[in-house]
């Protein structure tokens, strides 16, 4: 697929220009809403930014429907829980957006510890004409008003406000790892380490538990939950992934506490692949349904599987990531880069699927077909209306000219975060503190 | 079976790596990242079961020499004047020819060895006064090298007890983290299965390599042993076995400071009698479950 680029780089700090970015700038989470219309991002200093596409004007048809900034705002800030003298992050995790209902949109965001839903919502008339006070909001002398009139609602500039509606706090030990919003509308599921809650939007302090994989003596423990998502279309199914490679598919209605599953997809290890890092490298860091919600697709360190839901012992499809890293483990192990946590996305057909990977390249599989192609988001080669060209990276012997060598990977610059919006080729990719948005080609 | 030539580093700079991360994990803002330290512990017992695997086999290796060397041993002890000469000086040379030489030479050489106690008994006393170079040719002589790595080596002192009879490395004392019960455990042997341990002794400048065998058993009989003296009591090289380790040896300091705080984990207890596979799996589970409790204890 031939992409046409057209770049946003986001940085708040007025260190745009420089080569390093403060923290708090590192992008942590991108979603598109169910429209498309909105791209949320999130990012370790406890921010969110909204971008809105541009209504595509009939005057300039070539240039299609941009992605503007609409909203920021601090969502989290830093906390300190006393009782455990520990630091709660502000780092937003994850931000799953509700389906719009009314004028106003809705999202909720989670750091480590605490969910929060907020309104968005668009203001552009305010009232004028107050008896009481003037239009600066100056309380008149009551001795100078002479006479009565009625406020009149009067246009202004769009103003973008949003405020918090709902924190549905203290009810993770563990840090949450993501949220997933239920077909319903009503409910949805915040997943930590060791345990799932389901929430009522509406009720804030009350929530239920239905995984608890706590081991009753904590030296016993083998595994923890990666990730959970609820099914696209049936409200009382959701899947969780593990980091021992296992995903399990729960059904609400067979008891109140779903610890038994009722699917279990694993594959069984490869004993002649076997390393120090064999569990490391299985962990599951993403688990994301099919839109038509046939497949599941996960994401571990080397590779992205698709798998049937019909089908527990083996994936349908396994397609590898980057295996070239594979003789690299051992380095990757020392510098942390082994424990990155990529995502991965479907595209709105089902067709394509996409994730990201090192030197700020991403990696989309085309499941028909069975190409693939990796690119890659840079400034330099992104110029706006510019073709991304195709990467290769060279695995050993002669080098070609474009290739780049796979030690010469640039590991600190890694692309954890994408997404596609739900019905068009477009994807935002989040790199490092600079956020990229790409479009498929116009002819 | 763990492929363990994937890397450069091996099992022991994979342990000692972990053990930071865990210990950097504790000051890392946000709290202790459950997931992280899980795989990391992960790593932990797969590098320490590659490592404990070699260690066995270098033990079962070493305790052929030793009831070869029970035999040379009771029969110097015949002739005494053969003992005392040459003492001090050649020892260390016949320490500094051990060194570098892989144990695997020691290992052929003690079957070799086995079948003629007499001709070591002869070649051990001859041994203090000869340097590797004078034997002259390629091949040393086989049952010199074993007589020197068991004379040269204080470190499988512990084995060498037996032979002895009386003395008994049998006491341990183990700090546990949940409890902070500090338990001395008796009826083992110190076995030397800590590879930051064996790095602290090949780091550290090894005491005088003059010291007799007297002087360890007398260390070995003393009561109310620390974990810490413990490591310290591995500073008397075991120099042969410098060769097996890679480590960075600035990070010493480090590694004994948590060797005190996994204490349970890495002191291993190896009984003559029991079987050698049993106990490494129980170990393995122990310091397993060691790991999980230091993690959640914080």
């Amino acid at each position: 697929m031939e992409e046409e680029s057209d770049t946003r780089k986001i940085n708040n700090s007025f260190l745009r220009d420089h080569n390093y970015a403060t923290e708090a700038d590192i992008i942590s989470t991108v979603e598109f809403n169910s429209s498309g219309e909105l791209l949320a991002t999130g990012d370790k200093g406890g921010r969110v930014v909204v971008f809105q596409r541009e209504q595509e004007s009939k005057s300039q048809p070539q240039r299609r429907g941009e992605y503007n900034v609409y909203s920021t705002f601090q969502s989290h800030e830093p906390e300190f829980d006393y009782l455990k003298s520990l630091e709660i992050e502000e780092k937003i995790n994850k931000i799953k957006w509700l389906p719009q209902q009314n004028a106003a949109y809705f999202l909720l965001s989670t750091n480590d510890k605490t969910v929060k839903l907020w309104k968005i919502s668009e203001r552009d008339k305010r009232p004028e004409g107050y008896n009481l006070k003037d239009d600066d909001g100056r309380i008149r002398d009551p001795s100078t008003i002479t006479s009565l009139r009625v406020p009149v609602l009067q246009p202004m500039d769009l103003m973008v406000e949003a405020t918090s509606r709902r924190v549905f706090s203290n009810a993770h030990t563990y840090h949450i790892n993501s949220i997933s919003v239920n077909s319903d509308l009503q409910t949805y599921i915040s997943t930590d380490d060791l345990r799932v809650n389901l929430w009522n939007l509406e009720i804030t302090d009350r929530s239920f538990n239905i995984v608890d994989i706590k081991p009753a003596n904590m030296e016993e423990l083998t595994e923890v939950i990666t990730s959970a998502e609820f099914h696209p279309q049936q409200c009382h199914t959701f899947a969780y992934s593990s980091s021992k490679g296992s995903i399990r598919l729960c059904d609400m209605r067979e008891a109140a506490l779903c610890d038994k599953h009722c699917k279990y997809f694993e594959e069984p290890e490869d004993p002649s692949t076997r390393s120090f890092f064999s569990e490391i490298i299985s962990s599951i860091s993403d688990v994301k349904f099919s839109h038509n919600g046939r497949y599941l697709m996960t994401r571990d360190y080397l590779t992205v599987k698709v798998w049937d839901l019909q089908m527990e012992n083996k994936p349908l499809e396994t397609y590898q990531v980057h295996d070239y890293l594979r003789g690299k483990l051992c380095s990757l192990y020392e510098n942390d880069c082994i424990f990155d946590k990529f995502e991965c996305v479907w595209n709105g057909s089902d067709s394509v699927i996409m994730t990201g990977s090192y030197n700020n390249f991403f990696r989309m599989f085309d499941r028909n077909t069975k190409r693939d192609v990796t690119l890659e988001a840079s400034r330099e080669n992104s110029k706006p209306r510019a073709i991304l060209k195709p990467r290769k990276v060279c695995v050993g012997g002669k080098r070609r000219k474009d290739e780049i060598s796979v030690d010469s990977l640039d590991f600190s610059k890694k692309i954890l975060h994408t997404t596609w919006h739900p019905h068009e080729n477009i994807i935002a990719v989040a790199a490092t503190n600079n956020l990229y948005i790409f479009q498929d080609k116009v002819n | 079976m763990i492929h363990t030539m994937e890397c450069a580093a091996d099992a022991q700079s994979l342990i000692s790596i972990s053990l930071m991360k865990i210990h950097n994990s504790r000051t890392q803002r946000g709290g202790i990242k459950l997931h992280k330290n899980l795989l990391v512990s992960y790593v932990l017992r797969n590098a320490r079961q590659v490592y404990v695997k070699e260690k066995y086999a270098e033990i079962y290796r070493m305790q052929q020499y030793e009831e070869v060397m029970t035999v040379c041993n009771e029969i110097q002890e015949l002739n005494p004047l053969d003992l005392d000469a040459e003492d001090a000086g050649d020892e260390e040379q016949a320490r500094a020819a051990c060194c570098g030489e892989e144990a695997s030479l020691c290992g052929s050489a003690c079957h070799r060895g086995a079948a003629q106690p007499a001709a070591h008994a002869r070649t051990a006393s001859a041994l203090y006064g000869c340097s590797p170079l004078e034997d002259g040719g390629k091949e040393p002589d086989p049952s010199y090298y074993r007589s020197c790595c068991m004379e040269a080596s204080p470190v499988p002192h512990c084995d060498q007890f037996p032979a002895n009879g009386s003395t008994h490395c049998n006491i341990t004392t183990v700090l546990d983290l949940d409890t902070h019960v500090v338990t001395t455990v008796e009826n083992g042997y110190l076995h030397q299965d800590c590879c930051c341990c064996d790095a602290l002794q090949c780091g550290q400048g090894a005491q005088s390599p003059a010291k007799k065998r007297k002087v360890e058993f007398g260390f070995c009989t003393s009561d109310g042993e620390e974990v810490s003296d413990f490591t310290s009591a591995c500073k008397r090289a075991k120099r042969e076995d410098c060769t097996y380790f890679h480590l960075d040896y600035t990070d010493t300091s480090n590694i004994s400071n948590l060797i005190s705080i996994f204490g349970s984990g890495f002191t291993g207890l190896l009984s003559r009698q029991a079987d050698l596979e049993q106990i490494c799996s129980k170990q393995v589970l122990a310091s397993l479950g060691a790991w999980t409790r230091a993690i959640v204890a914080f």
